[in-house]
Order: structure tokens, then sequence, then C-alpha cells
């Protein structure tokens, strides 16, 4: 097992190379110039020409490409054109609040959608059943950001129970972070528990068919344990999966909740560097989001050998 | 008291009461009194304001560097940091001396070869500061309060140019701060004006934090605007950044901030609903809509094809796309210049005022050989008001028969794609909107957008010695008469070449909570005097 963790890990290595060559190549050939966006609207072309030769971004392609690999391989992620700050300064700041938002939006996401894909799968064909498919066309069209409005408008503005926007951390205490996070989880998590609820529905239906299921029926399990203990554990595998590919999903749903409810997170910090043209920012939190997202799956797969004892690495 | 502060307090006094400490309340709501929450128009990403001459900036800065001096509201220089000047009779020697007492954040004392070193850092950048510095002889602290500024040739405008409030201001910083590149950013922020940044606080593109200077030392006069006393009435300002406004909404409505700099228009209306919102004019000198051409490039190298334009625009249809049907927050504008202002005029402005006339502009078009081409007009989706201009342009040109290559796309690749001189069908362009501050249309000093220098001008590149001629006598003038003929003289070259249209007067709103007092109408949002209950 440690063996193929390892060979995982390394693994990651030419995933990242390629993620940065196709980043770094992608912003060179984008339009748009930070140096004009430095320079203001009131600068003349020519300052505008000194800025871009003082950031270096006059420099060839391998030049610049080369350089900003080599300071990668020592574990700097440059500096920030606009604000000056290392780029992991910048992630620091803003790592917290989108964990933060993230960890409660899987935890709220699982904890509602396979709950809700079990009891679908139980009571096929009824009411309940048709009501939680309902629920998860509208987790699929409704967009984040109408979502996150709706919520804000009613238990913030109307309600008053909650803020409408910014985030607290945690050291400042468990209910103000709490308190911040709520209705931007739930706007989130929207999509994500149709999805989880959807194929825990479909993937339980397929479980309760079998055999073994009808022998613990028969030897008088109660539905409870039948559910939960036998056919949810048959069922976990592809609901792992479905999780753990429905990190994408957060990771670019937290973009549109921290714009919509002000919270400092990196999908922020992505999207105001992208139409800033800040091309340190942008590549370093893109080769992070690209190396969580490889960690994700990675669990997942030592996952599976919790729920699937046959499967070992 | 609302339901959500009853549940609070009851929690809290619950778990105090406990303890035996009841008295955290009452000083929370005071620390929160003199904590005064304020919504910027914009993302504060960096924090140099000879560096990086973003408005946002300026706004900023103007909290934490001092200038020598301020314009009033009535745009007049006054002293700030100056007790006293002297010019020689010549016109050709200024000595400035610095009052006494001021400091620096760091407690050093404010010297004269702070401000040599600053206001040299300040001309390399500055369009009024490199005039300076192209006849000035020499720049030198006589001693630690005074300093000399020899000139080759008279200029009357130097105490506007030093106390203008266009970017980037003449900001006095230490020495080693002032020492660095104009093309590099300074690494630390201490200023001696009446806030400290709190840069351990700062989260670029989130939070900006500053706090109150005790040592600064306000002028005697009244406040108006960059000039008299900045007394501070609050000890903590914190900037928070919401790129979306139903957000900002919100948050103002539900007292999570005191001051919102710019509120949407379409939000308006639910703010004024708010009885605890206070709505008003954020700035009187309001924004000139900016329809700009390619000069260098058919059709729009005819002036011909710009007149034609010219004559068919509509300034109601710009206007009412932008702010909407509110009559009172646009104003049709035949002119360069800010309304209601001294040096404003409408002199040579006819071709902008009554009815259109899109047959006679069809004829012009055709006789400077407009052929169908497509023009490439550049429209910044990610801009309300751009957006809302292009649409219209769109509709215009296509009324006129021409072609139009609509290219939607972001302020980020508008400004990279304006700066190309390529023909419109290689990178080029013809055509893209942008709006100018009034504040920086008042007179010719800082109004690049209307320079008519060829090569060397602002993007688009009109080319009219004509408008460079009156552009020189009004920086030449030394009576108020003198300038307002040289503006006049401007205007009329300026809607004769047609260096761009300016596609009307707007204004725009800005929205408080009403516990929050002494909020100025201003082209900078200026907190001194402003309190908080």
């Amino acid at each position: 097992m440690l063996a193929y963790i390892i060979r995982r890990i390394l693994a990651t290595i030419p995933v990242m190379v390629v993620v940065a060559l196709f980043v770094f190549s992608l912003l060179y050939i984008a339009p748009g110039d930070p140096a004009a966006v430095i320079a203001g609207d009131q600068a003349t072309p020519a300052d505008v020409e000194r800025i871009r030769a003082s950031l270096g971004l006059d420099r060839p392609f391998l030049v610049r490409f080369g350089a900003w690999a080599w300071d990668i391989v020592r574990g700097d992620l440059g500096t920030s054109i606009f604000t000056n700050l290392p780029v992991s300064l910048m992630i620091k700041q803003r790592i917290e609040p989108t964990l933060s938002l993230m960890i409660i939006t899987l935890l709220l996401a699982v904890g509602i959608a396979v709950p809700m894909g079990v009891v679908a799968a139980w009571k096929a064909g009824s009411w309940i059943d048709r009501a939680v498919m309902v629920f998860a066309v509208f987790g699929f069209s409704v967009p984040v950001f109408v979502v996150g409005y709706l919520l804000a408008y009613v238990f913030a503005l109307e309600l008053d129970w909650l803020p409408v926007q910014g985030y607290t951390a945690f050291s400042e205490g468990f209910g103000p972070w709490f308190e911040n996070l709520i209705l931007p989880a739930i706007a989130l998590g929207g999509v994500y528990i149709a999805l989880i609820a959807r194929i825990t529905r479909a993937t339980m239906l397929e479980v309760l068919q079998q055999d073994y299921i009808r022998t613990a029926r028969a030897k008088g399990a109660n539905q409870g344990s039948i559910l939960f203990l036998h056919a949810l554990k048959n069922a976990a595998v592809p609901i792992v999966t479905v999780v753990g590919i429905g990190v994408a999903l957060l990771i670019g749903g937290a973009v549109v909740t921290e714009s919509v409810f002000a919270i400092p997170g990196l999908g922020r910090l992505t999207v105001d560097a992208i139409l800033r043209r800040d091309y340190p920012v942008i590549q370093g939190v893109i080769l992070l989001f690209s190396f969580v997202y490889v960690l994700v799956n990675l669990v997942v797969d030592l996952l599976y050998t919790l729920f699937d004892p046959r499967i070992r690495y | 008291m609302d339901r959500r502060t009853f549940l609070k307090a009851s929690a809290g006094i619950g778990a105090l009461a406990s303890t035996g400490g009841l008295s955290a309340p009452a000083l929370a709501q005071g620390a929160a009194a003199r904590t005064l929450r304020f919504v910027p128009q914009a993302n504060l990403a960096n924090f140099d304001p000879i560096w990086g001459t973003q408005y946002v900036v300026r706004n900023a800065s103007v909290l934490v560097w001092d200038t020598l001096y301020g314009v009033d509201d009535k745009l007049e220089p006054q002293r700030q940091m100056v007790e006293s000047e002297e010019v020689s009779a010549d016109g050709l020697t200024w000595t400035f001396k610095l009052r006494e007492g001021l400091r620096f954040h760091d407690g050093e004392r404010v010297l004269a070869k702070d401000c040599v070193a600053s206001l040299a850092r300040w001309c390399v950048r500055d369009g009024m500061g490199q005039m300076i510095r192209a006849i000035q002889e020499e720049l030198v602290a006589v001693d630690d309060r005074s300093f000399r500024w020899r000139l080759k040739s008279p200029y009357p405008k130097m105490l506007l140019a030093l106390g203008k409030n266009n970017t980037p201001m003449a900001f006095i910083m230490p020495e080693r701060l002032a020492r660095t590149d104009p093309f590099q950013q300074i690494t630390e922020f201490v200023g001696s004006g009446p806030m400290r940044f709190a840069r351990n606080e700062w989260v670029p593109g989130a939070r900006s934090v500053f706090t109150k200077f005790d040592q600064y030392q306000p002028r005697r006069e009244p406040a108006s605007w960059l000039a008299g006393g900045k007394r501070m009435l609050v000890d903590r300002i914190e900037w928070h950044i919401m790129p979306d406004p139903a957000t900002a909404s919100g948050a103002l409505q539900n007292g999570e901030v005191d001051w919102w700099e710019t509120p949407l228009t379409d939000l308006i209306p639910t703010l004024r609903r708010n009885r605890n919102i206070a709505v008003d004019i954020a700035d009187p000198l309001g924004n000139i809509g900016s329809f700009r051409f390619n000069h260098l490039h058919p059709p729009f190298s005819d002036v011909r094809a710009r007149r034609a334009v010219q004559m068919a625009l509509s300034q109601e249809d710009y206007m009412r796309a932008v702010v909407g049907d509110d009559n009172n927050m646009w104003r049709l504008l035949p002119s360069f210049f800010t309304p209601e202002t001294p040096l404003y005029t409408e002199a040579g402005g006819e071709p902008l005022k009554g009815p259109r006339n899109i047959d006679a502009a069809k004829r012009l078009l055709a006789e400077a050989g407009y052929s169908g081409q497509p023009i490439t007009v550049l429209v910044a989706q990610d801009q309300a008001p751009l957006k809302a201009m292009g649409e219209v342009t769109n509709a215009l040109l296509r009324s006129l028969g021409m072609n139009v290559d609509f290219v939607a796309t972001d302020w980020g690749t508008v400004g990279q794609r304006r700066s190309m001189k390529n023909p419109p069908g290689q990178g080029g362009w013809h055509i893209f909107h942008t709006w100018h501050a009034g504040a920086d249309c008042v007179n010719p000093a800082a109004y690049l957008a209307l320079r008519a220098n060829g090569e060397q001008a602002w993007f688009g590149w009109p080319s009219s010695a004509e408008v460079e001629a009156a552009r020189d006598r009004w920086f030449a003038a030394t009576t108020l008469d003198q300038e307002k003929a040289a503006v006049a003289d401007m205007n009329r070259a300026a809607m004769q070449h047609v260096t761009y249209i300016p596609n009307g007067f707007y204004l725009g709103y800005q929205a408080w909570r009403r516990n929050v007092t002494g909020v100025v109408k201003a082209p900078i949002p200026f907190f001194w005097g402003v309190a908080k209950s």
C-alpha cells in the first residue's frame, strides 16, 4: 500500500509539468496586458511599455517559462505583478476561507444527499422518490448564484438570521465562522447534493436487487440495517467516486459563491487575478488546484479499500 | 433590536453571566462606532500611487500620504503641508516652506529632502510633472523645512500641479521610499497623512485597513476636499471589497457595511426604500462618456468620417443606456469639459446640439470613402457603462449603413488591444469606449485624452496642431480670462478635429447608513469629518 501511495504521488510530477506548461502557454497567448491595467486609464502608451519591460513581460516565451519553472522547482511560486507580495503568501491568506467552505459543503452535501438517495431507492416509484428526483433536477438547473441571492434575501435581509456576506476566521469563534459559511455552503452544495443523491439512488437500486439483500431480509434483518449496513456499503464505491469527481465542481463553484457572498477565498483570488492578468498568481493558484485535485483522487482510490476489501494495491 | 442580535445577546449574556463578565457588549459597541466600513469602487490590489495610477489607489492614498497643496471644492489649490511659498518676480524660482511639526507614521520628521525626492519621483510619471521637469534647473532642499525649485521658464500652474486631485497626485513620502524607481513599486507604505495603512491586515482584493495616526496635525481651516483640516472622527477605516453589487447592497441594508462608494443605478430604488440608508450624488463633477476613434486607419483617419458619426450620434441614447430614466443623472454635453466648472465652454459644440441628421451623416461617410469594410468596435462586457455604450454604438453604426465587427471582450483585453497601432484587420481597432472622471476634465492640466500630439497622444492618436497650440496657451495663461479663451479655442479645435466624441455627461450615486454623518459630494471619498454614531 505504501509503495502504491508513493508511486501515485510521484506520478503527480509529470501531471503537474503538463498542467504548468499548458497554463503558462494559455496565458501567454491570451489577450490582455497587465501593464495596461497597472498603468491605468490615464497612462500614455510609453508608460505602459515601460511598465511591461520592468515586469519582464517583453521577454521571449521560453525565457519566461524557464525562469518561472525554475522558481517552481525551488518552491517559489513567484511574486504578484500587482501586489508585489509573494504568491504563496497571497494563497496562505486566502486558503482558510476556501477550505472551510469546501469542507462544510462536502459534509453538508454528503450528509444530506446520501440519505436522500438511499430513501429514494428504498421508496422507488413513490412520491418520495419523485420529490428527490425533482430536487435533483433543480439542483442541476438552478445556477449557484441564483440560489445564493435567494438565500441571502430570505435568511439575511428578510429574516435577519444570518449575515449577507463575509468571512470570520475560525480562530475568532466557531459560531461566527459557521454563521458566515452556512448560506454559501447551501448555495454551493445544491448541485453537489443533486449529483450525489442521483448516483446514490441509482447504485442503491442496483444493489437492492442482489441476492445477499434478499438473504438478509430472509434472516430477519431490519430495514435500517439492510439499507445502511448491507446495501450502502456495497454501493459506496461509485458514490465515493462521484464525491471525488465532484470536488472539481466545488472548486469551480467556489469561485462564484465567494463572489456572491464576498468570501475572501482562493476562488475570488483566481477571478481577480484573471481579470487583471496577474500571471504569477493565476499560474500559482491553478497549480495548487491541480495538485489538490490529484490528491483528492488518490484519497478516493484509497477509500475504495475501506469499502471493498477485495480491492488491494 | 432585531431577532439575530437578540438571540446572540441572550446567548452572550447567558454565557457571560456564568462567568461574571457582562461589560463586553458595551465595549464592542463603542469599538464598532469608531470603525467605519466602506465598500470602494474597485479592488485595492496595490498601494503605490505613483506606480499604479488607478483611481482606487489614489482614493486610498489620500488617507496615508499628504500633499504640499490640495484643491478645495472650487478646484483652487490651497496650502496643506506648506506653510508659505515665494515665487520670484520672473516666475523662475519657487521656494516652499513646510509647516512645523509634520511627522511620518514611523515617527520621523517630514523634511525638505523628503519633498525633493518625492517630487522627483512624481515628475517622472505625471504629465504636469514632466512639463516642470523639462524646464527644471534645480530642485534642492535649502534647509530642513524649505526647498527650492528653479526653472528655465515660468510655470504659472505650479500650485495646481502640486495640489491637483488628478492621479498621480504629488504625494510626499520618506526619502528612502521616494528614491524607488517610479516604474517599480514601493515596499513600505509610510506617509504623513491622517491614517496609517495597516499592512498586516491587508488582504489584497478583500480588505484594506487604515488606523488613525494620532500625531497628525490637521490645519486649522475647515476641510474642503483636499484642502483644510483633515480631522478624523473615526479610529479605524475598513475597506471591504465586494465585487458583486447585489451583495454590497444587501450588506449595506443589513448594516454590515456603512458606506458604499458606487452603488449600481438599478439598485438605487431599493436602497432609497430603506429608511436607514441615505442616497445622494457621489461626485458633482461626474463623468464624461467617451467614443474614441482610431485616427491612424481608414475610414476614421478621414475627418469627414469622424464628423459623420458625430452628426449622427445621440447623446441622449447613450446616457439613457448608461444611467436609465432618471433625468437628474445626466445631461447633454456639447463640450469636452466638465459642466458647472469655471472653464466650462460650449464653443464649437454645435455638431452635438440639435436634432441628429442620419442622412447627411451617410452622405458624408460616403464622401469620406467608406465602402463597407468592417468597423472593429471593442466593447468591454465587464464594465456596465461601457457595455451599454457599446450596444448603442452598434445600433448607431448600423443605422449609418456600416458593417460592424462587434468585439465583446473584457476590459483587460480592451486595455491591451487599444494600444496596438496595427490595422484593425490585423489585431487593431477602430472604436472603443471609456469614460473620464469629470475631475480630470475641468481643465487641460491632466486631460490626457484631449491631447492631439499624434503618435505621442493617448490611444487613438489624434493629431491637431490647433488643439495642441490652444493647450499650450492655457498652460502659459496667467489670468482666468486668458485660460477661458484658451480652453474655448481648444474645445472648438477638438470639436472640429473630432479628437473623440463626448457621448454625454453623467453622475453616479453613493449610499451610506444614516448613523454615518459628514459624507460629502466630491471626486474622492473623503473620510475626514465623517463620524459614526
